[in-house]
Formats: structure tokens, C-alpha cells, sequence
């Protein structure tokens, strides 16, 4: 238990949560994790990817029940079965993908469920609207409550969001990522009310990947590593220096799991090359990240690692030169000649490939068997001039894939929603690989595979750069961008923040270049 | 890793796959089976043929329309397109302003009956492709367009043949609704000959793969370069060409094209098409599985009608199995992912 830190305040802390696992099927996903958080004060949540961050905010907003271990509330039990008892209880966790209802007003989205009735039972809508305005100025908003919440930008609905929050009278509110899709000006106000709450009494938990911000308001901090317990950092007169935080978050000596395959040829010449690559604001996503003039050069015969946070970038510039969001500004040229795939097809057409980060929605036929998923991107290939299927080429080609990248499955017409991940994540390079590529673009190569799996589609990307490939491996596992690349870049906010090759790099110098602000990021 | 073992995939027989995969045509066979039961002449061949011929309309347009429910798309516009290229294959049939009944066969001045199959179809494929472009450039749903669709081509219908039949088309037109090759009505021929392409073109051609990824999964068939929105259109052309095609099949039959036909088709050919298999979702269906499904309407129909069951009755038997058929199949789902 954390007892220096106990001794500090002589009331007991509001949450405490005592030796809390989780498991799933045989997995742990959280073990043996104790913190606390006190009235009136900001902790820091922190952790990289998959550290046990999202399944401990599940525990808390009563969406998943602990495997073992207790939590106790204001001094008493703390049970949620649901995200509603929990909202009860006195927490409220606000999420990245805001909860409110687009095409309801401010007022009606505060007092969902719950408007004031007049006479006869009916809404009382003068009420609702001068109570809104009350509550929605604890938060420094000064709009109509009439105002639909879909004419409100993302940190206006967050604000509409912590002043229902605090309308419930909730004790502590946990704030999962709240400035991941805010512009400087949005996040200092943000900051700003977050401090204001606290002064006020409030209890906040603060999950975050910006250390910068972490470090500028979090009293404490929590740190999380692989599902355990990597620390607790305490504030004094100054913030919590940087540094310290980085150490605690990565401070694992390199899993074995990653073990670095061996050395390569050097990389040949730049096949890909991309110069001052703009995207435009999607008018439906307005506050989504763009690329903000962004140069990378691809070469043939090696790894490049991109490593970025959610949202800085890093899928985007993927999907930006496979034709897939349109480019505003900025070339890319490919073995020397200028580019500008208008569709993925163009892309395709021009021998670049793309393995989507995200496997179920982007890149799975989940009804359709194994070969069919295998050949779609390669169907000229496998029929002949009056549009026919040659089927045995087909078959053919995927025996040899199948053998080559060992994917373990009973029949090409097995659905291929009955493989593993690692099984369908082979497959989705096959059908790649069915195309020869010049560039291959794979974005998060081992989201969803288990850990056996893993180290074997590392093998097939070293492989295939030594075929003379040119990959790009986007993830936001640093362990893994170490373990592949040749080369690394780092991505913030839409920019490139760095560079350098992978035997100097190290988790530290990629975390520091990822999560910090430049000015401050000089780590290097 | 040669460790993890992958659970191998149960092989041979499985009675779950078996009744998935050919639930339908088992329940038409029984069907058959008790309809011959109860009255053995149903079985005669003149009556099978007529039972095929029946179907052979509704089942044209639900080949098209097969195609287009793969793209988890819909077109209620069949059956007012199907009245409209009838009545346009009159008008060509007859040579223009042809409009009234009391005009014998006389035929003197039309264009011949390939004109009017030709009219008919390319009539029919340009109001599907003009759906399809409102649906995927106006980014307006499958249901809305076609529902729309559905009031337009019938006014058109009315305009043109200023609301009455137009009729008495020559012989060599009326053979293909009337005639026999050997004992085979010619819709018959027609239909069958145009299910086997169909068949032939979902099931071995690289067209028929990128219909099935489109109607999968919109997003990951554009990201592995289909070009997704030629795909959708061209099923509204495929469903558009199939109504004229059956336009011109059913005017030669009735020899007239009236402007009330097909009143409620649209309802028939998706049942046809789901009752056989094909998933409103996308992705997942087959042409077999449409034929299946058309004969079985249309041996229901018969079959009560043999017995005489009335129509209102029929109506609502073929509404109860087009419900129980989509949740037989949803409940084999969920048994065979168990």
C-alpha cells in the first residue's frame, strides 16, 4: 500500500482501490494494482499502451467486475454492476467518444433521464433551462442551454460532459484522454477548470499519454507497466519532473518477446518519397488530426518505424499516400516519379500496399472464406482476359503463402472469421504479397495478436524488406517499433518529431519525442 | 509457432452446414412432397410448367436483384420499372403512339420485336444505373432512391400510355411468352438460361468476387483497391436490365403491356431472394439460392391455389414463411458458431 503517500493527508482517501487483478480467459490484464486518489486533488493516471490504463477505468465505471481485490468508496464498499450504479455511487468517468446525444439541446443532455416535472407531470422547461445555465457555467460555458449539442466543438461537449458530471453531485471524475482531440487553447482552458474543480473540492483522475500536461497539474501520479504497478510519483513545490515519469513508464529492460531479429543488408535506394504532406480537416470530423507538412523518405530493402500516440498522425500520413484521405498540399513520389493516388485502387495500381490498423473493419470479409479474402486485391491477377476466375493459380498461390508465412488453417474455404488473429493478420500480407508491392504500409502489424504470433509476423516484415520491399511499420508499441525498424521517426500533432536509426534509439528517447512538446522535448 | 496449435476445423458432414446450405430446398421438396399428397395431379407435368412459368417473371428480376441485396442494397423500384419498360417495349413493338386496344396485330408499321427487347432492356439498365449514381454520388440509401424510383417510374408509365393498356403485339413477339420449345414454355428457357448466368457470373468471375467483398465489407473491399462505387452501381444496372428483360417477356405473354403491372413485385422478388439465403447485410447468398427461393413462393402459390385456398389465405402463408425462413436461418447461425 502506498504509505508515504498516506501520511501526507490525515483524512482517508476518497478511493481506494487495494490490490485490484483482472483476467481474461487466462490473460492478466491488471495485477495486484493499488492506488488512491483524495478529495481535491489531481492524479495522474499513466502508462503506455496495453499497460492496464483502459481495464482499470473499466473496473472503476462499473463496466467489468475485478477478478480479485477491493475498492472502497468514501469509506464504504464500492461495487458498480453497472456504469449506472457507479454514476450513483458518486463516480463518472468521461470518456474519449463523448456520451452525449448530438441532436438533443445542452439542457436536455444534462438532465437526461431526470428533467424537473411541473404540473401534471410535464417537463419543466424554464427550469431545466435556468439550471443548465447555472451548472454550465461552474465550467466556464456561457452558451444556450438550447443550443443542440451537435454545434458544439469537442471540448465544448467535454465541458457539457463534466457539468453533468458535477450536476450528479459525483465525487470524482475520471477523465479518459480528454485532451487527445483538443486544440493548445482548448487544453489550457481544460487545465484551467480541471484546477478550478479541484479548488472546489472535486476529486479528478486524470488518464493521459501528454506528459507535458501530466506533469503541469497532476498532484500525483499513478504509473502503470504491463498490467502492474510501476509506481506512484509525488508532486512537490515544482512538478513532477519528466523524466522520472518516462523512466517509470518504460523502465523494463527489453522483452524477450521483442527479441531484435538479426541485422539486415543496408537499404538501398529512396523508393518512396514524401515532401511537405498536407491533409485538410475532414468536414464531418473537423477537430480529427491532420498532417501538418510532413517529409519521409522510404527506402528500398528496409523497415521504417513510425512511432506516434493515437491521434498524432501516424495512420493518417498511412492512409494520405495510399490514396485513401485526400492530400491538400505536398508530393509523394515513388522510384522518382510524382504521385497522386486518388483512390486506393490508383495506390494499389502504382505497387503500394496497406495493411489497416484496423483488422475487422478495414480489412476483414468476415463471411467470405480464406482464399476470397487472400485474393481480392489481386483478382487481375488470378483470372484471364474474359474476367474468369483462374482458381487453381488461386489455390496455388495460397498453398505457397500458406506455407511461407506458416498460416495454420484447415481449407481455403474455411471463413476466415474461425482463424486466430495472427492467422488473419498472415493472411491480410498475403494478400499483399499476392501483388508484389513496392511499398507496403503495414499500421499496427500486431494489434490483436496473441503473443506467440507476434515475434512470427516480425520474421515476415524483416523478410519481406529483405526481399527489397520498402516497409512501413506504424505502432504505437515501441517495443515493437524497436524491435523491426531500420529507421525511426517520430510523430506529434501531425509533424515529424524526430529521427533516427534503430540501434540508437531507445523507449526514452521515441517517448520523449512522441508525447512532448518539442520546445520542452529536447531529451536527446 | 509450430506450439500453438490451431484447433483444426471439424471436416466432413456437419448437420447444422447441411441444413444452412440447403434448408430451402428441402422445404421446397417437402412442399412438393405434400402438395402431391394431398392431390396427386399436382405433379403432372403440365402443371409444373406452369408453376415455372409463373415464377419465370418475378424470377427474372430477382436474379438482378440477387446481385444488388449481395451489396446489402435494396431497389423497390422493380416492379413500377418493370410496367414502364413493358409499356416502352409497346410503344416500340407497335412503331410509337400506339394506344389503343381496338389496333389488331396488324404490325405493319412497328419495329419488330427485337427492338422492343432492346428498348425494354436498355431502358430498363439506364433507370438502374441512374439509381445507382443517385445512391452512390448523392450518397442518398438504396431504400430512400428506389422508393422514390418507385413513384417515378410509374407516373412515367401513366404519362406514356396516357393510363391504358397498349395491346395486340405480332406473333413472333408474343412467342416469347407463349411459346413452346418441345414441352418447355419459352419464360421457362429464358429464365433458366439467364439463372445459369448469373450463376456462372457470381460464382467464377472476378466481377462476382468484387460484388460479394463490396456487399462484405464496404470499407476494407475499397482499401484493398476495388472500386466500390462502379461496383454498386453496375448491380442497380444488372436489377435494371433484369426488369426489362422480364417486361418484355411478361407484355408478350399477356400480349399488352399494361400500366398496372407488376404492382407489388418488388414485395415478391425480395422475398424470392431472401427467403432463398441471401442476407439483407451483404455478403453472403447465392443464385441457387434464389431460384430455390422463387420456386418456393411459387409452388406455395400453386399448391393453395389446387387446393383452394384463397388468395387472401396465400398472402398470408408466404408472409409467415418469409419470416420463419430468415429466422431458421439466423438461429442456424447461431448454432453452427457455437
Amino acid at each position: 500500500m502506498a504509505a508515504v503517500a498516506a501520511a501526507e493527508q490525515l483524512a482517508p482517501p476518497l478511493l481506494e482501490v487495494v490490490g485490484v487483478s483482472k483476467h481474461f480467459a487466462g490473460v492478466v490484464a491488471l495485477n495486484d494494482v493499488s492506488l488512491e486518489v483524495r478529495r481535491g486533488e489531481i492524479l495522474g493516471l499513466l502508462g503506455e499502451n496495453g499497460a492496464g490504463k483502459s481495464t482499470l477505468l473499466k473496473i472503476l465505471s462499473g463496466a467489468q467486475p475485478p477478478t480479485s481485490g477491493r475498492i472502497v468508496f468514501d469509506g464504504a464498499d464500492y461495487r458498480p454492476h453497472s456504469p449506472d450504479a457507479a454514476k450513483r455511487a458518486g463516480i463518472v468517468t468521461i470518456y474519449q467518444e463523448l456520451s452525449l446525444i448530438p441532436t438533443l439541446s445542452v439542457a436536455e443532455n444534462i438532465f437526461i433521464g431526470r428533467a424537473p416535472l411541473g404540473a401534471f407531470g410535464i417537463i419543466d422547461w424554464r427550469r431545466m433551462r435556468r439550471e443548465t445555465t447555472g451548472i454550465i457555467a461552474r465550467v466556464g460555458l456561457g452558451i444556450d442551454p438550447d443550443t443542440p449539442v451537435s454545434a458544439l466543438s469537442v471540448a465544448e461537449q467535454q465541458l457539457v460532459e463534466i457539468a453533468r458530471a458535477l450536476s450528479l453531485e459525483s465525487r470524482l471524475i475520471i477523465m479518459d484522454e480528454p485532451t487527445s482531440a483538443l486544440t493548445e487553447t482548448e487544453v489550457s482552458q481544460l487545465l484551467r477548470i480541471m484546477k478550478q474543480l479541484r479548488a472546489e473540492g472535486v476529486a479528478i483522475m486524470f488518464v493521459t499519454h501528454r506528459l507535458e500536461e501530466a506533469s503541469a497539474i497532476c498532484d500525483r501520479m499513478t504509473v502503470l507497466r504491463d498490467g502492474r504497478l510501476a509506481g506512484h510519483l509525488n508532486r512537490t513545490d515544482t512538478p513532477i519532473p519528466i523524466p522520472q515519469i518516462i523512466e517509470k513508464m518504460v523502465g523494463r529492460a527489453a522483452s524477450e518477446l521483442y527479441a531484435r531479429p538479426t541485422q539486415r543488408n543496408a537499404a538501398g535506394a529512396v523508393r518512396l518519397s514524401v515532401r511537405g504532406l498536407r491533409t485538410v480537416r475532414d468536414p464531418e470530423a473537423p477537430h480529427a488530426i491532420v498532417l501538418d507538412g510532413v517529409d519521409i523518405d522510404l527506402k528500398a530493402g528496409e523497415i521504417l518505424g513510425v512511432a506516434g500516440l493515437v491521434g498524432s498522425g501516424r495512420t493518417e500520413l498511412a492512409r494520405a499516400i495510399f490514396g485513401a484521405d485526400r492530400i491538400a498540399a505536398g508530393t509523394v513520389t515513388l522510384d522518382g516519379k510524382a504521385i497522386a493516388p486518388a483512390s486506393p485502387a490508383d495506390a494499389i495500381e502504382l505497387g503500394i500496399g496497406l495493411v489497416p490498423e484496423d483488422r475487422k473493419h478495414q480489412a476483414i470479409f468476415s463471411m467470405l472464406g480464406i482464399l476470397q479474402n487472400f485474393s481480392v486485391a489481386a483478382l487481375r491477377a488470378y483470372s484471364n482476359g474474359l474476367g474468369l476466375m483462374a482458381e487453381g493459380k488461386e489455390r496455388a498461390a495460397l498453398a505457397e503463402y500458406k506455407k511461407a508465412l506458416s498460416i495454420r488453417m484447415a481449407s481455403p474455404e474455411q471463413s476466415i472469421d474461425g482463424l486466430s488473429g495472427g492467422n488473419q493478420q498472415k493472411v491480410i500480407l498475403a494478400r499483399w504479397l499476392a501483388r508484389d508491392p513496392k511499398v507496403l504500409i503495414v499500421d499496427e502489424p500486431t494489434r490483436g495478436v496473441d503473443v506467440g504470433a507476434k515475434a512470427e509476423v516480425h520474421q515476415i516484415l524483416v523478410q519481406l524488406a529483405a526481399r527489397g520491399i520498402a516497409v512501413m511499420v506504424i505502432s504505437s508499441e515501441l517495443p515493437e517499433v524497436l524491435a523491426v525498424s531500420d529507421r525511426i521517426v517520430t510523430m506529434r500533432q501531425g509533424r515529424i518529431t524526430g529521427e533516427m536509426p534503430a540501434v540508437d534509439a531507445t523507449e526514452e528517447k521515441l517517448m520523449a519525442l512522441m508525447a512532448l512538446d518539442q520546445r520542452q522535448g529536447e531529451t536527446r | 509457432m509450430t506450439t500453438t496449435t490451431e484447433p483444426a476445423e471439424k471436416k466432413g458432414p456437419n448437420t447444422f452446414g447441411i441444413l444452412k446450405r440447403f434448408g430451402p430446398l428441402l422445404f421446397l421438396l417437402a412442399l412438393v412432397v405434400v402438395f402431391t399428397a394431398l392431390k396427386p395431379s399436382f405433379i403432372d407435368p403440365i402443371n409444373v410448367f406452369n408453376i415455372m412459368r409463373q415464377i419465370s417473371i418475378t424470377g427474372l428480376i430477382a436474379l438482378g436483384m440477387t446481385f444488388v441485396i449481395l451489396t446489402a442494397g435494396i431497389d423497390l423500384s422493380v416492379g413500377s420499372l418493370l410496367a414502364f419498360c413493358g409499356m416502352v417495349a409497346a410503344v416500340v413493338a407497335k412503331g410509337g403512339t400506339a394506344n389503343s386496344m381496338s389496333l389488331s396485330a396488324g404490325g405493319g408499321q412497328g419495329f419488330g420485336w427485337f427492338a422492343a427487347l432492346l428498348a425494354a432492356v436498355i431502358v430498363g439498365s439506364l433507370a438502374g444505373g441512374v439509381q445507382g449514381l443517385a445512391i452512390t454520388r448523392l450518397k442518398v440509401p438504396p431504400f430512400v432512391v428506389t422508393l422514390g424510383g418507385l413513384t417515378i417510374f410509374r407516373g412515367l408509365t401513366l404519362t406514356l400510355s396516357n393510363g391504358g393498356p397498349i395491346s395486340g403485339f405480332d406473333a413472333s413477339m408474343r412467342w416469347f411468352g407463349t411459346g413452346l420449345v418441345g414441352p418447355v414454355p419459352v419464360p421457362v428457357i429464358i429464365f433458366a438460361l439467364a439463372a445459369l448466368l448469373c450463376h456462372l457470373v457470381l460464382r467464377y468471375t472476378r466481377y462476382g468476387r468484387a460484388v460479394y467483398a463490396v456487399g462484405g465489407n464496404a470499407e476494407a473491399a475499397r482499401l484493398s483497391g476495388l472500386r466500390v462505387d462502379r461496383i454498386l452501381i453496375s448491380v442497380y444496372v444488372i436489377v435494371g436490365f433484369f426488369a426489362g428483360l422480364a417486361a418484355f417477356v411478361l407484355s408478350a405473354r399477356l400480349n399488352s403491356s399494361e400500366a398496372v403491372a407488376g404492382i407489388g413485385y418488388e414485395l415478391t422478388v425480395i422475398s424470392a431472394v431472401v427467403i432463398g439465403g441471401t442476407s439483407l447485410f451483404g455478403g453472403i447468398g447465392s443464385v441457387g439460392g434464389t431460384v430455390v427461393g422463387a420456386a418456393l413462393i411459387g409452388v406455395l402459390q400453386n399448391g393453395l391455389q389446387f387446393n383452394n385456398v384463397s388468395s387472401y389465405t396465400q398472402s398470408i402463408v408466404i408472409g409467415l414463411i418469409l419470416i420463419v425462413a430468415v429466422a431458421f436461418d439466423r438461429w442456424l447461425k447461431s448454432r453452427s458458431r457455437g
